[in-house]
């Protein structure tokens, strides 16, 4: 194996992997445009969505091209109520309050998909079959492909969201000013719930997508969590795309760490050189100052 | 008339009887598991298993007399946790015996106080250093690491590898079987050529591998619990890598073959219990009877495959059982010396033999190496 297919090989295997930690950051982009909150629960609608589809496929029964949808719209339902019995009988506190009542919704989230689903690793099948495709001496799975290009749709799709449509526009009006929002006859509250069912989506279709190759269980929402705030920094908190190129980036770096390093160093070398950017640009990558914002 | 008064009298008696003898107070054992937690794969079996054993022990007949009451409390994985559970087990609940807890990181934490207290403690977790050096009042059951190298490299040997790549997890269990490997490699004349590690967390080892492919190793030998390694074995036939691949004991149940997926696990080497591969154990063999026995007891009781983690517990009260049969007495003191004499006690694990300098008490034949062939386990002579 030369050096230069080994390359490609660990930057293909980061880019899976840090699409991953972009979708769990998409999650964290659009519920922070909306309320400016961070939520903490993000990495467990991750997991959800992964352990739905195994459940419905196993449990129920049900067949792969059914179940993936089923789970992804079962956990937006959850988004959603998570907004309803939590958020909303407190709006208006101060972001903090609202932050630590995500976390408790984490453990929560957490403690259930435990006692419903057990403390087992679950797999889940390709969506499509085949073997690895080889790529000028690097391996790429089929299931790969699927995550590069869904990942890719739905950060467009947010993109356009924001950008283009008069919902989007309004939720990005919340988060500057709630009450001058409302003022202009945006009901804030619709635009909340709309957020976490976006937000929750997003996150279940990163845990479907990728649980055929990493594995899925109860517990795998705190690391997710975790990597995906951390790309959302790095990216420019509140900007979609720069979420996901923020994911991408924080893979590569821990697979080239691994790689060309020591793996035993990987995490400690990808966040070395995240603090690094952070100092020089203390916006993320794609981060508007915030005083273009307004 | 009579007759009835004659068998109603006769009733009474046998009840009273009955009574007497379940009221002499019962010899308490405590046990400390990772019922919940990181740890809850080992946890789980091993309370299950000693609930279990404490009814059997109960229905014919007790110990000495006695009925034997096992008070089992979680530690959720966590160490301090572990040390109040020791604590209430010898101030509040009396126990006479504690076995457990269940991975080496809590015994390490209790062993002090095991000593202060002068209970016996039957660990059910695999690091050396709880038997190494021997301390007066603690043992354990699971075979230590060293020994599953040691069957590993055997088999290199004999195989003819003398490069080998390690890849190790990052945790407790992944750290201690890197320093084994390592250290006994150049007994065996093996080189480790590439040593890599990976979070136990990690969802993806490509790159490790990666780096591994482009070594001149022989084979490859990982060390780590689920879901890691599954994800290695996953990798490795995504890279197209074909050098053999040995595992460690650690994901020695068909939940790793699930994981990994029949057709990515083929092939791979791995030292394990008897315990998983019964079926093709031979008759004569003396684990034999005690395997199959336990197997089918938890199989048609819980409705799940028995893993290697619960026969851990199973060993640690039946060694302590049969200690006080032994030395005929429920004290503390007299259950350890009578455990440090054990000889030839053949358990799920292997046979024990204990004795002053050695309170794990197995050699490598508690291991035997399996190949997983078509999503099952190949025992190989």
């Amino acid at each position: 194996m030369t050096a230069a297919s080994a390359f490609l090989q660990y930057v293909i295997s980061g880019a899976t992997v840090g699409s991953t930690y972009g979708l769990a950051a998409l999650g964290f982009t659009v519920i922070f445009n909306t309320t400016e909150i961070i939520n903490f629960a993000q990495g467990e609608f991750v997991m959800l969505g992964g352990i739905l589809a195994v459940f419905a496929l196993q449990w129920g029964g049900i067949p792969l091209p059914v179940a993936v949808p089923l789970a992804v719209l079962g956990v937006t339902a959850i988004g959603v109520l998570v907004d309803r019995l939590t958020i909303r009988p407190v709006r208006g506190r101060s972001p903090i309050t609202l932050i630590i009542i995500t976390i408790g919704v984490s453990i929560l989230l957490r403690g259930g998909a435990m006692l419903l689903f057990g403390k087992d690793t679950f797999s889940l099948p390709s969506f499509s079959p085949g073997g690895p495709i080889h790529l000028g001496g690097a391996t790429l799975l089929p299931q790969s492909l699927w995550v590069g290009v869904i990942t890719l749709l739905t950060v467009l799709a947010m993109k356009f969201f924001f950008e283009r449509t008069l919902s989007g526009k309004a939720m990005l009006a919340c988060a500057c000013d709630r009450k001058a929002a409302s003022l202009m006859g945006i009901h804030v509250d619709s635009m909340v719930t709309l957020s976490f069912a976006f937000s929750a989506l997003v996150g279940a279709l990163g845990g479907v997508i990728l649980a055929p190759i990493t594995l899925t269980s109860y517990d795998v929402g705190i690391l997710l969590g975790l990597k995906g705030f951390a790309a959302c920094i790095l990216g420019g908190l509140g900007n979609p795309f720069g979420a996901v190129v923020g994911g991408v980036i924080l893979g590569i770096l821990e697979s080239l760490g691994a790689g060309l390093i020591s793996s035993g160093y990987k995490d400690a070398v990808a966040f070395v050189i995240l603090l690094g950017l952070l100092f020089l640009r203390p916006q993320g990558l794609l981060g508007a100052s915030s005083s273009e914002r307004v | 008339m009579r007759r009835t008064v004659i068998a109603c009298g006769f009733a009474l008696a046998v009840f009273v009887a009955a009574a007497g003898a379940l009221a002499a107070e019962p010899i308490r054992i405590g046990a400390i598991f990772s019922v919940t937690g990181p740890a809850s794969f080992l946890g789980e079996p091993e309370r299950n298993t000693v609930k279990m054993l404490e009814e059997d022990i109960n229905q014919s007949g007790g110990v000495l007399g006695r009925p034997v009451e096992i008070i089992v409390y979680d530690d959720e994985t966590d160490a301090t946790k572990a040390l109040t559970a020791f604590d209430r087990l010898i101030k509040k609940d009396k126990v006479v015996a504690v076995v457990g807890p269940s991975i080496s990181g809590s015994t390490l934490a209790i062993v002090p106080k095991v000593e202060e207290a002068k209970i016996p403690l039957v660990s059910c977790s695999a690091a050396k250093k709880i038997v190494d050096p021997v301390k007066k009042w603690v043992f354990k059951t699971p075979q230590s690491d060293e020994l599953a190298v040691r069957k590993i490299y055997q088999h290199a040997k004999k195989a003819g590898i003398r490069k080998i790549a390690i890849i190790t997890a990052s945790d407790a269990y992944g750290a201690a079987g890197r320093e084994e490997l390592k250290a006994l490699a150049p007994g065996f004349g093996i080189a480790v050529v590439a040593d890599e590690v990976f979070g136990p967390k990690d969802t993806d080892m490509t790159a490790q591998l990666t780096k591994i492919k482009g070594t001149d190793a022989q084979a490859i030998v990982c060390w780590g619990t689920n879901p890691g390694p599954a994800v290695i074995a996953r990798n490795r036939v995504q890279l197209g890598i074909g050098t053999p691949l040995y595992m460690s004991h650690g994901v020695a149940s068909p939940k790793f073959i699930e994981l990994a997926g029949a057709a990515n696990a083929e092939g791979i080497l791995l030292p394990a219990g008897r315990l998983i591969s019964e079926p093709q154990v031979p008759a004569g063999q003396p684990q034999k009877k005690i395997l199959a026995a336990y197997i089918k007891e938890y199989e048609t009781k819980f409705k799940q495959p028995v893993s290697t983690f619960g026969g851990y517990a199973y060993d640690a009260i039946m060694l302590v059982v049969q200690a006080m049969k032994n030395g005929k007495s429920a004290d503390p003191a007299a259950i350890r010396d009578a455990l440090e004499r054990i000889k030839g006690y053949n358990a799920t694990t292997g046979e024990f033999n204990f004795s002053e300098k050695d309170h794990n008490g197995l050699t490598e034949e508690a291991f035997v190496m399996v190949r997983i062939t078509k999503g099952d386990w190949e025992m190989l002579k």
